[in-house]
């Protein structure tokens, strides 16, 4: 049941400033419910960010990242309607991929 | 976003004119929430709310494609500026969440206490509730908030809000207005605005429903007056109770002519 993305990549220059949006509960497993029992661990484990297919960040992350996380990172060499794709897959196998244009300067 | 900056402007406006509140906003807190309204996790609850409405749901299976929110069935855009409203099928003042419920009713069969329930979402569940609010809601982006009070019953309605916002109750002898009269009060560090103020009254109006950090969640006017009524240590305030709606008459429509930007973003 994940949630879409939301990517944002505008160009600046040749570079595209890129900010993605995930939804995701980011559990740390340290909260615990109304039912007073503990949630378990329940986060992104990694990001893949691609530009026309070429991987240009792999991230490993961790619980201590926050609940519906932000991640904004800058591409060089990008030019207008390049395709930037972003694909996260969590502690449970649960994964999702989005793909965004570059958009040119405005 | 200019109306962002034009907001952060208006409050350094306000610093400078009241130099009793120059410490209460500091700069850096501007800037971060400058930071998060470019952008603004809230997004991710009007794209949701964007496919549950069109989905089939409830035992009836139908969307909320047929709902009338003042326009004619299925006309969003715009709806929200002209919320609360009088409705003659339910001879009702209802503003948009009570609305909804009334089509999640009627069109998709659920069972409004059930809906009540989970209105409100939390760290466990996520609320259709406030997603749906929030995409109507943007359906009136860049529109002006325009409440009138051609019916008696939005007219008594509104009178009634009126009444409340200036009437002090309960045992902290707390109004609206204690919190809300002047300029430079605040809780914590978290500004109040001045709802005294046209131009701090419109601000208020027309960036809810807003997405709270500090509830990792999309919040509603509802919301918003639960928690203040809660604040006030006043008994729990019913969702979509009249006095909430009759509120909300009163504060959209004092911030009438505000350009509706939501969702909001908020500490």
């Amino acid at each position: 049941m994940a949630e879409p993305m939301k990517i944002r990549a505008t160009l600046q220059g040749d570079v595209a400033d890129v900010r993605i949006l995930m939804m995701h509960p980011m559990e740390t497993g340290q909260r615990k419910d109304a039912k007073r029992e503990v949630v378990p661990l329940h986060f992104i484990q990694s990001v893949v960010v691609t530009h026309n297919g070429k991987t240009v960040l792999d991230t490993q992350w961790s619980q201590a990242v926050s609940r519906n996380p932000f991640l904004g990172l800058r591409i060089k060499g990008a030019k207008a309607g390049d395709k930037i794709g972003v694909t996260w897959i969590d502690n449970k196998g649960d994964k999702r991929t989005d793909e965004a244009t570059v958009a040119p300067a405005s | 976003m200019p109306t962002t900056r034009a907001g952060i402007a208006a409050i350094a406006l306000a610093c400078l004119a009241w130099p009793g509140a120059a410490y209460t906003q500091s700069d850096s807190l501007g800037v971060g929430r400058k930071m998060l309204a470019e952008d603004n996790p809230g997004e991710l609850w009007v794209e949701r709310g964007k496919r549950v409405f069109a989905e089939p749901r409830g035992p009836k299976r139908a969307s909320l494609e047929q709902c009338d929110f003042g326009l004619g069935p299925g006309k969003l855009e715009g709806a929200y500026a002209a919320l609360p409203r009088y409705f003659s099928d339910t001879d009702k003042v209802q503003d948009l969440e009570s609305r909804l419920v009334t089509c999640m009713v009627n069109l998709q069969g659920f069972k409004s206490e059930d809906l009540a329930k989970t209105a409100m979402g939390n760290l466990d569940q996520m609320s259709d509730m406030e997603a749906l609010a929030a995409y109507i809601a943007s359906r009136s982006n860049g529109m002006k908030m325009n409440v009138r009070l051609s019916h008696q019953k939005e007219y008594d309605l509104y009178k009634a809000g009126e009444y409340i916002f200036f009437r002090r109750n309960g045992p902290t002898d707390f109004a609206c207005v204690t919190c809300h009269g002047d300029n430079g009060k605040r809780i914590r560090l978290q500004d109040l605005p001045n709802m005294m103020d046209p131009k701090q009254m419109q601000e208020t109006v027309s960036t809810w429903p807003a997405y709270l950090g500090t509830q990792s969640n999309l919040r509603t006017m509802q919301w918003r007056l639960k928690i203040c009524y809660w604040q006030m240590r006043l008994p729990d305030l019913p969702y979509l109770s009249d006095l909430s709606i009759a509120i909300t008459s009163y504060l959209n429509y004092q911030g009438n002519g505000a350009v509706i930007q939501v969702p909001g973003v908020k500490r």
